[in-house]
């Protein structure tokens, strides 16, 4: 009798464990199967990232400084401006974003003025920002980039904490433009509050100058070679993606031929002056005539102002012009 | 002796099984150990500095340079100076610090190979990891054997070759092959895995696990992360070779060193005359065979034979365990022939069939199309490089301009270069181009294969000056090559498409790449304007950016060839830059 029961205590026990070998196997199996898909990326939904800051008025749409050093410039611009505490709150996280694309010294012109960064970064620790990232990606090898143009020293000297371009940090995005759909952006610079765009006025053989809009270049990655098919469109989408609380162009050096690197130090003019507002079509548009050129000259402007993204026609403005030499 | 009993016996943790050798021996044996861990140390520390890390501090500088002297180990390497003095007739910049190796060889004998060689330690190290042998077995392995001299033919053989200026040593000297290995094929591979960790972490969006991976590549990018991966031709076979000298080591202890090393060799001939070795007391020793279990050079150390000078490592293994006192290592020891033989067992014949094999091989690499007729186009060399002919006999193929360069553009050859220029640099500017302000190379060459050259030099500006022309005819800049366009693949030349990203990145002020517009007809019947690019080829350094960058990037519509390079009076387009001026 005892023997029966050992019996059937083992056929339950092995059959038990057959069948649990088996419906386990069966189990992991459909859902597996239930995983079939054609393998394809994840992308987020289209994103339009606007760090436009309500400004008190009556402030001047764009203010003009000419006539001092890089820092002295800068303090005149954004007082003209209403203050920094117009435009970062305390507690914000800030990037600034200069032209940090070329292996060039700052005498050079190539990229954006380091003492111009330097005090922009100090104004917004003064406001109360609890961080400031300065970061781009640049075409040339980002370490000497940062090095060679004395961005990264200064901003460090600061207190700014510089960033240099990370593999894993790029993600793919659906742009809103009319043309450029997903792009791999550099996400550190679109984690932010308040974003601020430092650009340097600076001859291009495609697209006829580089200034406020075209700078967002150097937030995407991949290959952006490709947007010079259609550089105008292209321009204009990237204004249209992303829309920053601050435009400051620094026109202290301006690269007049050879752009956009330069490296002879007869393409650059020495001009002292800054250009600082909200609306980058006009700050661009104003840009232009450093270079000899008219707006009208730059086609991506108007597309731009077509669709709303500023005013290209400066002269419909209230241009502050402050000269402290 | 396993790894963890070695690293405890540093410590002085544990004792050594044989307690009781002597207790001078001992002390000497732990010296030694330490010695090796400082200098593998400082090796790794060297490697992971050749590289510039972009790290910032508060201060400016427009000069880019290592902050360390990253190719000492190199250029203190006694047969790449004794090699390249053979092949150019002169010793180069910092290899005159080989001469003290020399010099302490000469005196002492092997102490490279027992406390300095990062090759060395890293094979003592695995040789820990063998299979269990016991007694005599493991004695019998331990000894010397007759194929150990094949490390003196080899060498002879490469002596040879270098009196031709085809210098070949610098594929198994130790030091550039541990430099080369690592930095091309191990030390990538490390660097894939990790960052594929890494990034898994981070991708998980998870905030904790996201922080994680941005302090592991914090910590980590100090040393063994590059900043950016870095790929290589070749990475796999010769990651592989590397790894297999690695498992030699379970075999026979020291395989390297005792077999196939030249330098070891090429310091065993110079040990001959050494003032420090080893004096037994033949009559003590009851052949416990202890003192051959330990032995790391495979030298006879056992009583009642005569000890190999020429193969003894210095280690001081056997001092340590001897339990009857019968070896001691002293200045001036006594030279009588049942003591010790100065000379390596080598055979005379074998010699000169090393020698012949040597000169028989030259002349063959030399009737070979590719270095006097048929170069590649494609073997752009580095910035700084010397003429071909004396680059053969300069490169030792250290892998040290590779590690460096920036946009991990140099990488080694395999046969564009020939048979002889195997592993040496070439750009390749679908990887990577020169970086139009860098002169890292030519920084960290230890032979002057990358002649040392300054910012001012490469881009032929005066020395001191700012960038304003019209100052000296002379100054000219050092071109490696000119690019060409390839109208039938080119955006704006072949599908009317807009484009000249090439001009755009194009470093020379004025640019070597300039542009017409032209009024095309599309496919569509509509017209529009492209700017067609070209290139001025006087202009044109070949710095590559152009083929780097092209859109049309499986074979790009504008790409380098070396011709036009400075470094050579022949191979030139244009008449003024000829031979023949």
């Amino acid at each position: 009798m005892s023997e029966d029961k050992a019996n059937r205590r083992e056929f339950l026990k092995r059959s038990s464990q057959a069948g649990l070998a088996a419906l386990t196997a069966t189990g992991v199996g459909l859902w597996l199967w239930s995983r079939n898909r054609h393998p394809q990326q994840e992308l987020s939904a289209a994103q339009v990232r606007s760090y436009l800051v309500k400004v008190p008025q009556p402030a001047p749409a764009m203010v003009v400084v000419s006539g001092g050093s890089p820092g002295q410039l800068v303090v005149e611009a954004i007082r003209a401006l209403g203050g920094m505490r117009a435009f970062v709150s305390r507690g914000d996280i800030v990037v600034l974003k200069p032209n940090i694309g070329w292996d060039r010294v700052p005498q050079q012109a190539a990229n954006t003025n380091p003492e111009v960064v330097q005090k922009v970064a100090e104004l917004c620790f003064d406001a109360g920002a609890q961080k400031v990232v300065v970061t781009d990606v640049s075409c040339n090898d980002p370490r000497r980039c940062f090095k060679r143009s004395g961005i990264a020293s200064s901003a460090e000297a600061i207190g700014a904490t510089v960033l240099l371009p990370e593999e894993r940090k790029f993600r793919d995005y659906r742009l809103n433009g009319e043309l450029l759909s997903v792009w791999p952006i550099y996400t550190p610079i679109v984690e932010a509050d308040k974003v601020i765009n430092l650009p340097i006025v600076k001859h291009h053989n495609l697209s006829r100058a580089t200034m406020g809009m075209k700078n967002w270049y150097g937030m995407l990655g991949g290959r952006r070679s490709q947007l010079h098919q259609n550089i105008d469109v292209s321009i204009a989408d990237l204004a249209t993606f992303i829309r920053p609380t601050l435009t400051i162009l620094d026109a202290y050096r301006v690269l007049m031929s050879n752009g956009p690197q330069g490296g002879n130090l007869n393409d650059v003019k020495l001009l002292k002056t800054i250009v600082a507002g909200t609306d980058p079509v006009a700050i661009d548009a104003f840009g232009a005539t450093f270079l000899g050129l008219r707006a009208e000259q730059l086609p991506y402007l108007t597309i731009a102002h077509k669709r709303g993204l500023g005013n290209k026609n400066c002269d419909q403005l209230n241009v502050k012009n402050i000269n402290l030499a | 002796m396993n790894a963890i009993s070695w690293l405890k016996t540093l410590a002085g943790r544990q004792a050594v099984s044989a307690e009781a050798g002597s207790k001078h021996g001992r002390r000497i044996r732990r010296f030694r150990r330490i010695s090796q861990v400082l200098f593998l140390s400082l090796f790794f520390f060297l490697l992971f500095q050749t590289e510039f890390r972009g790290t910032f501090d508060k201060t400016y500088s427009e000069i880019i340079r290592l902050k360390y002297p990253v190719s000492i180990f190199l250029e203190m390497d006694p047969l790449v100076a004794f090699s390249t003095a053979v092949s150019t007739h002169a010793l180069y910049n910092n290899v005159i610090w080989a001469l003290v190796v020399i010099a302490g060889t000469i005196l002492i004998g092997r102490f490279f190979c027992g406390w300095v060689c990062p090759l060395g330690t890293i094979s003592h190290f695995f040789s820990s990891f063998k299979p269990e042998r016991k007694g005599k077995e493991r004695v019998e392995t331990n000894h010397y054997k007759k194929w150990m001299a094949t490390k003196y033919y080899l060498l002879f053989a490469l002596i040879a070759l270098s009196l031709f200026t085809s210098l070949q040593t610098g594929l198994i000297d130790p030091i550039p092959f541990l430099v080369r290995s690592l930095s091309t094929g191990i030390l990538p591979g490390i660097n894939i895995a990790l960052r594929k960790g890494l990034d898994y972490l981070y991708s998980s969006n998870v905030g904790v696990l996201q922080t994680l991976a941005d302090a592991g590549y914090k910590v980590l990018s100090s040393s063994i992360l590059s900043y950016k991966p870095q790929y290589y031709h070749y990475s796999f076979i010769i990651g592989m070779i590397f790894l297999t000298v690695l498992v030699l080591n379970r075999f026979i202890t020291r395989f390297w060193c005792r077999g196939i090393c030249p330098l070891g060799a090429f310091m065993g001939l110079l040990s001959r005359f050494s003032l420090f070795g080893m004096e037994k007391d033949h009559a003590k020793c009851d052949d416990c065979n202890k003192c051959i279990m330990y032995c790391q050079g495979a030298c006879d150390p056992q009583g009642k034979v005569p000890w190999r000078q020429a193969e003894c490592h210095l280690c001081f293994n056997c001092d340590s365990v001897c339990p009857n006192d019968v070896i001691r290592f002293k200045f001036f020891p006594k030279l009588e022939t049942q003591s010790v033989n100065v000379l390596p067992d080598l055979k005379r014949r074998r010699v000169i069939e090393s020698f012949a094999a040597g000169f028989v091989a030259l002349p063959l690499f030399r009737s070979s199309l590719g270095l006097a007729k048929n170069r590649n186009d494609r073997l752009i060399r580095p910035p700084g490089s010397v003429e071909e002919e004396d680059f053969l006999g300069r490169c030792i193929r250290c892998g040290e301009c590779m590690k460096v360069c920036p946009t991990n553009a140099i990488q080694p050859t395999l046969f564009e270069a020939g048979m002889e220029g195997l592993w040496t640099p070439m750009l390749v500017m679908r990887v990577g181009y020169c970086e139009y302000n860098c002169v890292l190379c030519s920084q960290v060459c230890p032979t002057g294969a990358i002649w040392k050259i300054t910012e001012a030099e490469k881009l032929g500006k005066p020395a001191g000056a700012d960038g304003s022309t019209g100052t000296s005819r002379k100054a000219k800049p050092i071109k490696i090559g000119t690019a060409f366009y390839d109208r039938g693949r080119c955006l704006p030349w072949a599908m009317d498409i807009p484009c000249i990203v090439c001009e755009e990145f194009c470093p020379t002020s004025p640019k070597a790449i300039w542009v017409l517009p032209e009024a095309v007809t599309r496919s569509d019947g509509t017209t529009i304007t492209v700017q067609r690019p070209r290139v001025d080829v006087d202009r044109c350094v070949g710095c590559g950016i152009c083929e780097n960058v092209c859109p049309v990037q499986d074979r790009p519509a504008v790409y380098v060839t070396n011709i036009g390079e400075t470094r050579s009076r022949t191979n030139q387009i244009r008449l003024e830059s000829g031979a023949y001026k």
